[in-house]
């Protein structure tokens, strides 16, 4: 489902003298329908970069970024809107919508943009919001008022909402307390019992274990410093 | 699939100073497109020469009409132009009194485009205009009021709503929420969004708040004295600019 | 004997106006510049009809002036004492007697003749002009026929009074193309534009001549579900009994006495010499006339 061959990505900051941080050379990664991958490795290590990269989010240099039968490394924009709305889902770690827009209406937004009916898409989202412990009474209200763990639970219904064949997880459990943290985990148990493949950062050790099939570590991806 | 709108090397000249050049690019049916740059960077040029009000000096502006398929817009007869401008085109100014006609109720202003191409039926122009009124969160009681007596945010959603009752598949914007409180920009953005996801859309918004397009557009180009330095998917072009000038743009940004 | 060259206004002019007509003609309602002159008399008095009846008039015309349907008023009697004095044509009260009727918001009730002209003079020429301020943008609605912002002052009025409460002025369209504006007659005059006679419009403050040819096709704007009416005060003239004529309410004292009376004046004594009576009239003496 993922296949990542070759792949290097360098910064190249214009306005600091025109200096180039190498921050990943020869990346290669294979995920399969039902797999789940961890990216491991130190902080700054480039797990973070990997995901982006992965999402479209970073611009490669060089290699091939295989998602299902798009090439991200090389596509167009609009065939990675597409991707990012069929196939490619993605958990970040931060909430970025517009402000005023009920919790409801941001978790049923995927499904509403490909198209479901409002009303299931509202069934949907609700119904996710309800097993992530989110009080129903907040529904209707804005989540950028939210807590930063009630946030990160809305980010995740919102991931979840539409099912996904792809899905990045950047730290699904962090800052949950034992029962959502639970909630998550049965969560990507589903997405991988019905063939996603997924790729995630976890600090959760004991969650890692739980749900990952391997663990990659990207140290090994890491271009030598001051090369 | 035909790209909704294809756009060739389009340039336009101020006598020896460069309004914009070599501008190229695809737009696709459903997708919003941000053009971002500091004034004085071509953007209004571009969006004008876009949307037929200035005639550029060079390049090809091809649209994909409903009737005879993909057409250049630069060379078609001004009434077939006119036409497309109030059928299948919408232009929301950032001043909602240059797109709005003052003098006229909320509901003439919506029904002005019906009437335009052969409404004929008072009720029937009336009920459209009332449920558009409310499409963008306007008490239908407010349906013969003139637009001075709404506030700033209620004669941009009336513009909106003038704009899109003739279900346009093109909408240009000119800093849509330039000039409004933040929290009504919000609120405008929210409508926004989800005009353009029932009806489908395709939008071309120029705007140099870089939240607006994070948060609107599909894609964005980031122009420069009037040459488009950078492009591509949104959260690309702000997370990893490649440009130096959109490097120094996004890092320029507060952080709230 | 005068000094002025005939009807005032030199040969040069009058043949500058006559093509202005000619060209007004073959396009009907559609608006013709002309180099409108000074006058002797304010813009607003109607210089735009004056010139259009000047270039008209041959000294064998007989003309006839009303203002708001009256032949006694000051406007009327000082344009008909301007062509008496510069071009010494024949004047006349009688409406079927004349040959060329100035007229200043009105259409006579009786029905004009293939041998006549109506001249018009006209305030303000540009029927969209209240919507939309920029000549040269009304100039291209015109030529590209975009009329639906006239459909949207329709509109106003309906959302404002529950009727279309334009009362005068009311816009038309010219065989199927032009939209006019028939100058401020009141709407009732309206279904009399298709007629057999010539009509002329003149505006000269704004410099604009329109024409209908005899028995051009002239349709008031409406909506399917608020069609056009021609309405008149629901009243019978007092003094003639009249019920088909337009008709002025006179106040006739300060407590609150009030007539209806023919806004045609030549119509209103025509009638009364053929013995009808009204509900206020009394019997018709010549010396009344």
């Amino acid at each position: 489902m993922i296949e990542i061959e070759n792949l290097s990505k360098s910064f190249t900051l214009h306005n600091q003298g025109g200096a180039v941080i190498p921050v990943m050379a020869g990346a290669h990664l294979h995920v399969g329908p039902g797999d789940c991958v961890a990216l491991t490795g130190s902080s700054g290590a480039g797990k973070s970069t990997l995901m982006r990269m992965i999402y479209g989010n970073y611009r490669a240099n060089a290699g091939r970024i295989l998602v299902g039968e798009t090439d991200v490394a090389r596509a167009a924009p609009r065939d990675i809107i597409q991707l990012r709305r069929h196939t490619l889902g993605y958990v970040s770690q931060f909430l970025r919508v517009v402000p005023r827009v009920p919790t409801r209406d941001v978790v049923a937004e995927p499904l509403l943009i490909l198209g479901t009916p409002r009303e299931a898409a509202l069934a949907r989202a609700e119904a996710l919001l309800a097993r992530l412990n989110i009080p129903e009474r907040l529904w209707s209200l804005s989540p950028t008022t939210f807590s930063g763990g009630e946030q990160q639970r809305v980010n995740i219904a919102r991931g979840f909402a539409h099912a996904f064949p792809a899905l990045l997880l950047d730290e699904p459990t962090a800052s949950l307390d034992a029962t959502n943290r639970e909630v998550v985990l049965t969560l990507i148990e589903e997405a991988k019992a019905r063939g996603a493949a997924i790729i995630g950062i976890f600090h959760d050790e004991a969650a890692r274990a739980r749900v990952c099939d391997r663990e990659v570590d990207v140290t090994a991806f890491t271009p030598a410093r001051a090369a | 699939m035909t790209p909704l709108l294809q756009v060739h090397d389009l340039a336009k000249f101020y006598g020896p100073r460069r309004g914009c050049e070599g501008v190229s690019f695809d737009l696709w049916p459903g997708e919003v497109m941000g053009i971002v740059g500091e004034s004085g960077s071509g953007k209004s040029t571009l969006l004008s020469c876009l949307a037929g009000h200035l005639p550029p000096d060079r390049g090809e502006v091809i649209f994909d009409t409903r009737g005879q398929g993909p057409r250049d817009t630069l060379t078609m007869s001004e009434p077939e132009r006119r036409m497309l401008m109030r059928t299948d085109w919408a232009f929301v100014h950032q001043h909602a009194r240059d797109g709005l006609r003052m003098g006229v109720s909320a509901g003439g202003n919506v029904g002005e485009r019906l009437m335009a191409v052969g409404a004929r039926h008072y009720g029937h122009i009336r009920e459209q205009a009332i449920d558009w009124l409310g499409r963008v969160e306007i008490a239908a009681d407010r349906v013969d009021d003139k637009p001075q007596a709404f506030s700033g945010g209620m004669q941009q959603r009336l513009q909106i709503a003038r704009n899109l009752v003739t279900g346009p598949r093109l909408v240009f914007m000119d800093e849509p929420t330039g000039g409004l409180d933040v929290s009504v920009q919000a609120r405008l953005l929210d409508l926004l969004r989800g005009l353009v996801r029932e009806m489908g859309l395709s939008a071309i918004i120029v705007t140099h708040d870089l939240a607006v397009v994070r948060l609107l557009a599909d894609r964005l180009m980031v122009m420069k004295d009037g040459r488009v330095v950078e492009d591509g998917l949104t959260d690309q072009v702000l997370d990893d600019p490649q440009h130096g000038y959109t490097q120094l743009l996004v890092s320029s940004v507060l952080q709230v | 004997m005068s000094d002025y060259n005939f009807a005032y206004l030199d040969e040069q002019t009058k043949r500058m106006i006559r093509r202005a007509i000619l060209k007004a003609l073959a396009i009907p309602g559609y608006q013709v510049p002309f180099a409108s002159r000074e006058m002797p008399m304010p813009y607003g008095w109607g210089t735009g009809g004056v010139q259009v009846s000047a270039a008209c008039l041959t000294p064998g015309d007989t003309l006839k002036v009303i203002d708001q349907g009256a032949d006694d008023t000051t406007n009327a009697v000082s344009i008909r004492k301007f062509f008496e004095k510069t071009a010494q044509v024949a004047t006349t009260e009688e409406t079927a007697r004349a040959s060329l009727i100035q007229t200043r918001h009105r259409i006579p009730e009786e029905p004009l003749t293939e041998d006549q002209i109506l001249v018009y003079q006209v305030p303000i020429p540009e029927p969209l002009r209240f919507l939309e301020p920029s000549e040269v943008e009304t100039r291209k609605m015109h030529a590209l026929e975009e009329y639906g912002l006239m459909h949207v002052k329709l509109y106003e009025d309906i959302s404002q009074h529950g009727a279309i409460a334009t009362a005068y002025a009311y816009p038309v369209k010219v065989e199927g193309r032009y939209v006019m504006d028939p100058s401020p007659i009141p709407k009732f005059d309206n279904p009399k534009l298709s007629m057999a006679a010539i009509q002329l419009f003149g505006a000269g403050r704004e410099q604009r001549i329109y024409a209908l040819p005899p028995y051009t096709r002239v349709v008031s704007l409406d909506f399917e579900d608020h069609p056009f009416e021609a309405s008149k005060a629901d009243h019978d003239c007092d003094l003639c009994g009249a019920d088909d004529s337009y008709l002025d309410e006179v106040i006739t004292d300060d407590a609150g006495g009030r007539m209806f009376v023919c806004s045609d004046t030549d119509y209103c004594r025509a009638r009364r010499a053929a013995g009808h009576i009204g509900a206020q009239g009394a019997p018709y003496e010549e010396a009344t006339a």
